[in-house]
């Protein structure tokens, strides 16, 4: 009997080829995205000087001005007040779904968390709107209840699921052993829970708060709602403010193709894009570390 | 009289990576026989049966050196031999049952369509003759379409030999098809296995040395990578010829 | 004596994690809850499958016919192409630096702005490929952002197949490409369908990519064609709440309502598959 090779073209196409190109599709798509943005945008330093880009704090478009320094404080503005009020909850939330909860709570509010994650970002920039926005101008008094502030908190509950479930993860990996020695010592559930199994998680959970900076940092809908809109620096978080995704969608409509507000916009795209890149970069890496490290430790 | 080999290995040796695995291998292997592969934990014999149908070609860091020989001088190791269907001819049964999840009748159709695409008269015979040479069809003629994942353990290890016997092999290699077993279920399948020396070449590794003296005709048997005895199963338990054969026999180690 | 001392702390602790659980999930289940109040009202059939004249009230059947119709051509794109993908990933590649890199740049795609997927999308289908806005140019744009989370929820379908299953079909002769979709693939096909649908979500409730590829403030009619623009609930919603036109509250409410249910319900019903295919996979192998 003979066992030679048939000559199977086909299957030789179909692994080698497309299901090659396949698996490489998702390089291809970040080198376009990135090729993109720059064929828009970057043509736009021939007319204006990147350090006004960068530094300048006068955004007024309609004189050809550019200098896009407010875009970038209103966006750091409303992720550190997202972040002020989402790690408090993420952090305690992850802690009851971990350490304190019975299975089967667990399972239920893990499932809310993803409800939470679900829910469109056009939905929160309407509860914004219609509720938290005119509650916040009435209890504090101000002109208008559209600012950082609310924006900041909004974009907490955004966060929060993001930040919850890796620092979930975290503390589901800190070893059975740990918790065990310490529980044996005489410690109690909360002690075991605060100086034990926490600080053995704190890089996941630190890897989960880059995740979130990355998700409010990106967030463009409800910001464009709700904070408020003026192209300011400002330290007041009641203040109403610019973020440089809220920017790049409400006046993309205005533009004509082509022309140099249209490239600026594209360029703050591109900052976004590294901005983001880097962020969940550094914390990929550190969830990296973790799991190495981990390696090493597990019971 | 002696039936002619129909397996030929000629000094293997296999390494994973830097480890090396087997030592030199030779021993030839007669048709319709069973044949086992005893030793301890690690010494290589399922790594053995593993180059018999090349499955150790999916561990990447594997180098196999000698002549393995199939039939009429076929070198299975030949870059120009089609794999898929050498393991058509040579058919392996694991050690954990692992039907798929399908149909028991879609288990055992799955091998026979992939071969060539046979008409569906003739894969419901086939289907019927694997099932009744392996002593199942009574049992499950009435719910084919049942899922093969529903199976107890020796009735699922039972349809996994009828799918393997459902390719038309000549070789059936078993990796330790009764470990995972409860007793009654192990008898049930090595009552099998001597009814398959019939019309197949069994090839079968096992920790159990009771199980190897109850049914193979030779036994060899390995340590450390090394073939260190090879004779038929009554030699090799009564007269065996070296120290080590014999201190493993009477369970010195191992 | 020393007892005490320790409950106190005890009692902070608890009252922290209790009271940042409850701060995290209550605002959501009252929100939903005021959602459906206020919004069932305008809901009826009526309400769902007749277009409206204007913006102010009326059927939202165009905006809803719209993001229905985008989010199946966005899936005819990308699941097919992302199954190859996590194929690749899952039972091809070896793990090298390549595998890395797809890797990381999965994750990386994952974390980019929507906003910047809606630029590249207007840079390359709208603009180089002279699509202009477009359901179809909105489809690949939103195609691309769905590639991380599909590849990611595929690849992890299809790893969790038991490796026995791959042998015992290549031990029969099978070729690597059949038992891949003969075995795997099949066996796999829950979660498979879990990433579908969680695609499908997304997809339904995001608005920043649909900005600048497809989305029409009004439509008299219905889309046409691939190249023509459309009305978009997610869309749809950002227009009545940020002008004030006159629109009534019980609109938005109600246009609220339909994108939540539809956003949550298919949540659910990926939610319940993947558990059910987690029990499954626990009896093999």
């Amino acid at each position: 009997m003979s066992l030679e090779k048939r000559s199977r073209i086909a299957e030789y196409l179909i692994e080698k080829g497309l299901i090659r190109l396949s698996g490489y599709a998702a390089v291809l798509v970040l080198l376009l995205i990135l090729f993109f943005i720059m064929r828009e945008g970057l043509p736009f330093f021939g007319v204006y000087n990147a350090g006004d880009f960068l530094f300048k704090t006068d955004w007024y478009p309609l004189s050809g001005r550019y200098g896009m320094l407010p875009l970038l404080t209103g966006s750091v503005m409303v992720t550190v007040l997202s972040l002020v009020v989402a790690v408090p909850m993420a952090i305690g939330t992850a802690i009851f779904i971990s350490e304190l909860a019975p299975a089967r709570v667990r399972g239920i509010f893990k499932v809310l968390l993803e409800i939470l994650a679900s829910i469109p970002s056009v939905v929160f920039g309407f509860l914004g709107i219609i509720f938290l926005g005119p509650w916040v101008q009435k209890t504090f008094g101000l002109q208008t209840g559209l600012n950082a502030f609310s924006a900041g908190i909004l974009l907490a509950f955004m966060a929060l699921p993001t930040i919850a479930s890796v620092a979930d993860e975290a503390l589901q990996a800190v070893p059975r052993s740990l918790r065990e020695a310490s529980l044996a010592l005489g410690a109690s559930r909360i002690q075991t829970i605060f100086r034990i199994t926490f600080p053995a998680a704190s890089s996941g959970v630190i890897a989960g708060v880059m995740l979130g900076i990355g998700r409010a940092i990106g967030e463009t809908m409800t910001v464009m709602m709700v904070a408020g809109g003026s192209a300011q620096v400002t330290m007041n978080p009641m203040a109403p403010v610019r973020t440089m995704t809220g920017t790049i969608a409400a006046e993309m409509g205005e533009v004509v193709m082509g022309d140099d507000h249209y490239r600026a916009l594209f360029m703050i795209g591109l900052l976004l894009f590294v901005i983001t890149l880097g962020v969940n970069t550094l914390s990929g890496i550190i969830i990296e570390r973790i799991r190495r490290g981990q390696g090493g430790q597990k019971s | 009289m002696e039936a002619l080999p129909i397996l030929k290995l000629e000094k293997v040796n296999l390494h994973y990576g830097d480890n090396h695995v087997l030592k030199n291998i030779s021993m030839d292997i007669a048709a319709n026989s069973i044949t086992a592969f005893i030793g301890p934990s690690g010494c290589g014999k399922s790594s053995l049966l593993r180059c018999l149908n090349r499955m150790n070609d999916l561990i990447d860091s594997t180098k196999i050196e000698g002549k393995i020989l199939f039939g009429d001088n076929i070198d299975i190791n030949d870059r120009k031999l089609d794999v898929t269907q050498l393991r058509r001819k040579i058919g392996m049964v694991f050690q954990k049952p692992n039907p798929f999840p399908k149909s028991i009748y879609e288990n055992i159709a799955y091998g026979i369509r992939i071969a060539q695409g046979a008409p569906k008269s003739e894969v419901d015979g086939r289907v019927e003759e694997a099932l009744k040479k392996v002593g199942l069809w009574k049992e499950v003629s009435d719910r084919l379409k049942d899922s093969g994942m529903a199976l107890s353990g020796g009735q699922a290890q039972r349809l996994c030999i009828a799918r393997t016997i459902a390719t038309k092999p000549d070789i059936i290699l078993m990796d330790e098809p009764t470990s995972a077993l409860d007793p009654i279920s192990t008898q049930t399948i090595e009552e099998l296995t001597l009814e398959l020396k019939e019309n197949y070449t069994v090839v079968i590794v096992t920790h159990n040395m009771q199980q190897a003296a109850r049914i193979s005709d030779s036994t060899a048997f390995f340590y450390l990578g090394d073939l260190v005895e090879y004779s038929p199963t009554k030699v090799m338990f009564t007269r065996p010829q070296q120290k080590r054969t014999e201190d493993y026999i009477t369970g010195r180690f191992g | 004596m020393m007892t005490r001392k320790i409950r106190l702390s005890d009692g902070i602790g608890y009252a922290f994690v209790y009271a940042m659980t409850a701060a995290a999930f209550i605002p959501l289940i009252a929100f939903l809850v005021y959602v459906l109040a206020k919004g069932i009202g305008r809901v009826n059939w009526e309400f769902l499958s007749s277009a409206s004249s204007s913006m102010e009230s009326g059927g939202i059947f165009a905006p809803l016919f719209g993001t229905l119709v985008l989010t199946l051509l966005s899936l005819l794109v990308a699941v097919p192409i992302s199954l190859l993908a996590a194929v690749y990933l899952s039972e091809y590649a070896r793990k090298d630096r390549w595998f890395r890199i797809i890797e990381l740049t999965i994750v990386n795609l994952a974390g980019v702005p929507s906003v910047v997927y809606g630029l590249f999308g207007l840079g390359l289908f709208v603009i180089f490929f002279g699509l202009g806005k477009s359901l179809i140019a909105g489809a690949l744009t939103m195609a691309c952002m769905s590639l991380p989370l599909l590849v990611t929820v595929f690849y992890q379908a299809l790893k969790a197949v038991p490796l026995t299953l791959r042998e015992a079909s290549l031990a029969l002769g099978a070729s690597k490409l059949s038992t891949t979709f003969r075995i795997v693939v099949p066996t796999a096909l829950p979660g498979i369908f879990t990433g579908v649908i969680l695609a499908t979500a997304r997809i339904a409730g995001e608005t920043a990519p649909v900005l600048f590829t497809v989305a029409a403030y009004y439509m008299p009619n219905l889309p046409q064609s691939l190249s023509d623009q459309s009305m978009l609930l997610s869309y749809h919603l950002y227009v009545i709440s940020t002008q004030n036109t006159g629109v009534k509250d019980e609109q938005k409410f109600a246009v609220t309502l339909i994108l939540v249910l539809l956003v949550l319900v298919v949540n659910l019903v990926a939610i319940g598959l993947r558990s059910r295919a987690r029990k499954k996979i626990g009896n093999l192998g």
